[in-house]
């Protein structure tokens, strides 16, 4: 738990969802502490995915309020989340499928260009991030595909671009969606070695399915059942509280 | 816009230097073929040509919307037509030179594409094509409705081909054919630059994955909104252009079956590609043209070539070549 400090970076308060009288999240209170790994788990149904989705502004809470860095952004808007230091990843892959490895990354770079819409210039200019772009690919182990098309490739190395691209934004916080989904065993140790890599002076929030992964990688795990959260704490704890074992056990999933 | 193809991507730095210069040189050879065109029999008449040229930049500037942008347009005769019937109008009624006339028309275009793109860029996908339908519809029936501007169901007939600046006249049909090519080249240069400058790259990001580009902080509606303006712009340079080119502005020119013609040109050329909407209007309107002969059976004949180009290639004529020769065209 190094660099993990007191500060609370991400905090809800009574987040609730509710869908035409369904309530996917109920009356969610997290805290998320600068500097460190912390994971939303859950049986299936739980709400995480919704969850997820309204810390990511990509849905509009029913009631509450959703606090990053002490600034209020209930109300903001995906994409100035993402200016805030907010970043996401998404459960199925997030590449831009015909573009290049290197163009993929060079994407995210180029937001700091600003708001431009220079349809005038020639894009030699963005050359000049290559670099850059390069250093990023070759250290999610890319480096022999920088310059193939996206869609070219297999799944765990699309999961390890996007982790590219989205480290390409220098983002304060990452909110990983099952970085582990539908992955082969070997690309889940990699994938995991990469997130604690990059998790040195960041804070990470990710939903997770796979038990193992979050044992070995979270500080903190918030378990949610129906929507609500049912225990918190670090794995040893969550891991022996009964009623985790039962929403886990009792609901048949795992 | 899932189904979108692309030719094959740059695979290494010197590739892409390659298809730079590739690109240079089909659009030297385009330029050159342009210059000898009207000396050649059968098809070198310059008012077949320039009509080629007009509705090539026209789906030129649609293609820049759906196949770089990913946006489906069902309404681009709006742009294409009301510019048509500004630059006819202004250019007959006002007597203003044919350049004048034609920076009118592109500017209604533009400011038409400013006001239904905003409305437009709020939906995706069947609804965006369906507001962009409507919207056209409406410039349709103002069109239908004012003929003291439009002249109705006549049109604007016999437009004067005033001199160009003042000066120099536009005397015969090959040297308003010059001014057309000229303009067409200058069009489709600057699609080009648009394609590839920072904006486009952002562009085809937002066309891969909107969600993403969203994520990593563009506000991707100002994009899109941006693309909507350009590509209406460009249409209506198309359509102002054809005003003064073939001396007529009418209804056909904002009907609907205007915008899935458009839509025709760029699918069998191949959308998004470079030269395929060139390739695509150049066949469409020769079949129009020299099929005539064979009367309403020249639109079933369309058709049958619609459905085989869906059927057996979808990337288009272009795409096609392109996929053979593993080069981005």
């Amino acid at each position: 738990m190094v660099g993990t400090s007191d500060e609370i970076i991400l905090q809800t308060r009574g987040l609730t969802k509710d869908f035409k009288g369904f309530t996917a999240v109920s009356e969610v209170d997290l805290d998320v502490r600068r500097g460190s790994i912390h994971a939303l788990i859950g049986p299936n149904g739980a709400g995480k995915t919704t969850c997820f989705n309204l810390l990511t502004k990509f849905l509009i809470p029913t009631r509450g309020t959703i606090t990053y860095k002490g600034q209020d952004i209930t109300q903001a808007k995906p994409a100035d989340i993402a200016r805030l230091g907010l970043v996401r990843s998404f459960q199925i892959s997030a590449v831009f499928p015909h573009l290049t490895v290197l163009e993929n990354v060079r994407i995210a770079l180029q937001r700091k260009r600003g708001d431009n819409f220079d349809f005038w210039t020639s894009e030699a200019v963005l050359s000049a991030l290559d670099a850059e772009a390069e250093r990023l690919v070759e250290a999610v182990g890319l480096k022999d595909f920088v310059r193939h098309q996206a869609v070219e490739l297999s799944y765990g190395r699309k999961r390890a671009l996007e982790i590219a691209t989205t480290l390409a934004l220098d983002p304060e916080m990452m909110l990983l969606d099952e970085p582990m989904a539908g992955m082969g065993h070997e690309d889940v140790d990699r994938i995991a070695e990469l997130i604690r890599r990059v998790s040195a002076n960041r804070t990470i929030l990710m939903v997770e399915h796979n038990l193992s992964v979050v044992a070995s990688l979270s500080d903190r795990i918030t378990v949610l059942a129906r929507g609500k959260v049912l225990a918190e704490g670090d794995y040893a704890t969550v891991s022996k509280d009964p009623r985790v074992i039962e929403a886990y056990i009792g609901a048949g999933h795992g | 816009m899932a189904e979108i193809s692309i030719a094959a991507p740059p695979a290494s730095p010197t590739e892409a230097a390659d298809h730079a210069a590739l690109h240079r040189t089909l659009f030297i050879a385009l330029a050159a073929l342009l210059v000898v065109l009207p000396f050649i029999p059968v098809i070198g008449y310059p008012f077949f040509l320039m009509k080629v040229l007009c509705f090539a930049l026209f789906a030129c500037a649609f293609n820049l919307m759906l196949g770089y942008g990913g946006l489906l347009s069902f309404g681009h005769a709006a742009y294409f037509g009301f510019a048509s019937y500004v630059s006819a109008y202004t250019a007959k009624h006002w007597g203003l030179t044919p350049e004048a006339s034609i920076l009118l028309g592109t500017a209604s275009g533009a400011i038409l594409g400013l006001a239904f793109g905003s409305l437009a860029i709020r939906r995706q996908g069947i609804y965006f094509a369906m507001i962009t339908l409507a919207l056209a519809q409406m410039v349709y029936f103002f069109s239908l409705q004012t003929p003291r501007f439009t002249g109705g169901e006549d049109g604007i007939q016999a437009v004067p081909r005033n001199a160009l600046l003042g000066v120099l006249p536009l005397s015969n049909d090959t040297v308003t054919y010059y001014l057309v090519a000229a303009i067409f080249m200058a069009g489709i240069l600057l699609i080009y630059r648009i394609i590839h400058s920072p904006f486009g790259q952002v562009l085809k990001a937002i066309r891969d994955n909107e969600a993403r580009a969203v994520s990593l902080g563009y506000r991707v509606n100002q994009y899109k909104l941006a693309v909507f303006v350009l590509s209406a712009s460009l249409a209506g340079l198309a359509g102002a252009t054809k005003a003064v080119a073939v001396q007529l502005a009418s209804l056909t020119d904002v009907h609907w079956s205007m915008s899935g013609e458009v839509v025709l040109m760029t699918l069998v050329g191949g959308m998004g590609t470079v030269f395929g909407p060139i390739v695509g209007a150049a066949v469409i309107i020769s079949m129009q043209n020299f099929l005539a002969g064979l009367g309403a059976w020249v639109t079933i004949v369309q058709g049958v070539i619609f459905v085989i180009c869906v059927l057996v290639f979808r990337e288009g004529i272009v795409g096609v070549i392109g996929k053979w020769l593993k080069k981005p065209l």
